[in-house]
């Protein structure tokens, strides 16, 4: 993970974003089984989540809109919003998270000590903490995904935007002598999710899908108010 | 006790008989309180190495509050801690000769507080197998530890704190070990040779010392300062809503020195009673020490409410779900218990006169005042981490 340095500077950096459209989300939750599957988050059982400690690295929030009878539910999806100046960063006392030079917070699973200062201060609270060894009921074992790692006991983990992909379509468009096509790269959330709520692009592209749908004027970013610069662009209509 | 002169006359070999008589006997207690000690350091121990094998879910955290009693802890030993160099540090650099008898337990504390502290941060660690990630250490991949982290700043902040009080203790010191070195005839006093340097007693060793002590002195107050202010900063300078307050340090500070002068007392009345001290620690200086539990809680009782009413009146909703929380929410109970201990009965008993002239009646308000101040640690802690902004995954958490 600490090989950027190595990485040739391009004079375009990408800058991965996400959009991410309410009106859109019907809160199937198939991006939070697509994540688990692609990124090997450990299967947490009744109890666990009974506890509080079932790991998700997206998450669909549930709210109630409106006063009986005419009840509404809204869901938001919520994931890490890659802040271009993210709280968590700073906080952390040995560089296990860092910004990557493509606007990624990323997380050095090797690095990391288990302070758990960064999940404090994520106003999101999308950082999970590894409260013990993981585990997966057989055969889903079977199934780990080898880009990434397993992460162990005591340390912290998040949404990566699926950087594993993000790496291997980069490392494919620099094979042909260009830049990654709108498309070619998808994190498993956005691959699976049926209404196209999710939508994931490089925003330093103008054409981008990513880029003209977070221009729209329905666009908002979470709590955005607190400065953190979030890489997600919500859309949601006003009524 | 720190300064036994030739020139204070012939009472002289009675101090020095009665402080030394613990030295040279050793009563059957002594060994059962080491066993009592020795059985809960084993239990301690066995309890941490299976958090160690298992994980830090042992200790009942789950998000969003990821910091519990471990960091309540190491808040409270370092606050303890500086009992020792306020007493002794503020009381000397003001010249209050009182503070004497009392400077010696009052240093020993901080030192052993801090170890104390230092310990909760390694109970904290998720990988604490990997704790050298925080030393600057030499590493093929030329990775620095990051000194933007308070967490860094507080390493450094305690690490700098732990030395210079452990010098701070030890100077003063020179000339009693000389004196045992000099009195004590078996297998510690090559011991006592070493520790004492040399000491001869003359007048330009005096001399040397009292510089070095007026050197320090001024220095290891502002370390004291610093130190609980960086502690304070960790929660201060994060988003969290409630932490993130300018009030942070000032009131970790006088916090810390409330419940630290409320551990001398308690040290105070214990040494009193078992050495039979009564001689040197008297009535007057318990009626000191509750003057200035006194003054602390006041002070403290000022910024706490500042602190409250500001939240309060901006009436700011993510600030304020923790402040309701607090006076009529989940926290309610431990809330209003802390407020009683550490502010409302200490405040009722300390004013009078005649109850700060009894070392039991102080002696309480101190343990009643520490009980306080360890459920406020936590309760600063714990609240303002169990409601995010996004009130998705609001939740409390109760140590196992």
């Amino acid at each position: 993970m600490s090989d950027h340095e190595q990485e040739p500077r391009e004079a375009h950096p990408y800058k991965w974003e996400m959009v991410v459209d309410l009106d859109r989300c019907t809160g199937c939750e198939a991006c939070v089984v697509a994540c688990h599957a692609e990124n090997n988050i450990r299967i947490s059982g009744p109890e666990e989540a009974a506890e509080g400690r079932a790991v998700n690295w997206i998450r669909i929030e549930r709210y109630w809109e409106g006063e009986y009878p005419n009840v509404k539910a809204r869901f938001m999806p919520v994931l890490c919003q890659h802040c271009g100046n993210a709280p968590c960063e700073p906080v952390c006392p040995v560089y296990a998270s860092y910004h990557t030079p493509d606007g990624l917070n990323a997380q050095v699973y090797n690095r990391c000590i288990g302070v758990r200062y960064c999940g404090n201060n994520c106003p999101y609270t999308v950082r999970q903490f590894n409260w013990f060894d993981p585990h997966w009921d057989a055969p889903l074992q079977e199934q780990l995904n080898p880009d990434v790692t397993v992460r162990q006991n005591g340390i912290m983990e998040k949404c990566t935007f699926c950087v594993q992909r993000i790496r291997q379509g980069k490392e494919q468009a620099e094979k042909e002598g260009r830049r990654v096509r709108d498309g070619e790269v998808t994190p498993a959330c956005v691959q699976s999710c049926p209404t196209s709520a999710l939508v994931f692009g490089d925003r330093n592209d103008p054409v981008s899908r990513v880029a003209k749908l977070a221009a729209s004027d329905r666009g908002f970013h979470l709590l955005e108010d607190l400065g953190t610069k979030p890489a997600i662009t919500y859309l949601k209509r006003l009524p | 006790m720190t300064n036994p002169a030739p020139a204070d006359g012939p009472q002289i070999p009675k101090i020095n008989r009665d402080l030394l008589e613990p030295l040279l006997s050793t009563h059957w207690s002594y060994f059962l309180l080491v066993g009592a000690l020795a059985g809960l350091v084993a239990a301690g121990a066995g309890a941490w190495s299976y958090q160690f094998r298992t994980g830090i879910g042992q200790t009942n955290l789950h998000p969003p509050v990821f910091w519990g009693v471990y960091i309540a802890s190491f808040i409270f030993w370092v606050g303890a801690s500086h009992s020792g160099t306020f007493i002794s540090g503020v009381l000397r650099l003001t010249k209050a000769e009182w503070r004497r008898p009392v400077t010696r337990i009052a240093e020993l504390m901080t030192f052993i507080s801090l170890i104390i502290a230092t310990l909760f941060v390694f109970y904290h660690l998720g990988r604490v197998w990997r704790w050298y990630y925080l030393i600057p250490y030499p590493n093929q991949r030329e990775i620095w530890p990051n000194f933007r982290s308070p967490l860094m700043w507080d390493a450094m902040a305690v690490f700098t704190y732990a030395t210079a009080s452990t010098i701070y203790l030890y100077l003063p010191l020179i000339p009693d070990f000389a004196l045992m070195r000099d009195r004590i005839e078996d297998w510690r006093k090559p011991l006592y040779r070493v520790l004492s340097l040399g000491w001869q007693g003359t007048q330009h060793q005096w001399q040397v010392l009292e510089t070095a002590m007026r050197i320090i002195t001024p220095l290891i107050v502002m370390v004291m300062v610093s130190v609980h202010s960086i502690v304070g900063w960790d929660f201060g300078v994060s988003l969290v809503p409630a932490w993130h307050s300018t009030i942070f340090a000032p009131y970790f500070v006088v916090g810390a020195v409330h419940s630290g002068v409320g551990l001398v007392v308690i040290g105070m009345y214990i040494l009193r009673k078992v050495y039979h001290l009564e001689d040197y620690i008297g009535q007057e200086h318990f009626d000191k020490m509750g003057k200035l539990l006194l003054l602390t809680t006041l002070g403290l009782a000022y910024l706490y409410f500042a602190e409250l009413l500001t939240i309060w009146y901006g009436n700011i909703p993510d600030h304020m779900w923790v402040v309701d929380s607090l006076l009529s929410g989940p926290f309610a109970v431990p809330f209003w218990f802390m407020v009683a201990c550490v502010y409302v009965i200490p405040l009722l008993a300390l004013t009078l006169p005649a109850f700060r002239r009894r070392p039991l009646g102080v002696m309480v308000i101190g343990v009643l005042i520490n009980i306080g101040m360890y459920i406020e640690r936590v309760l600063l802690i714990v609240p303002p981490l169990s409601y995010p902004r996004l009130p998705f995954n609001w939740d409390t958490y109760v140590p196992s």
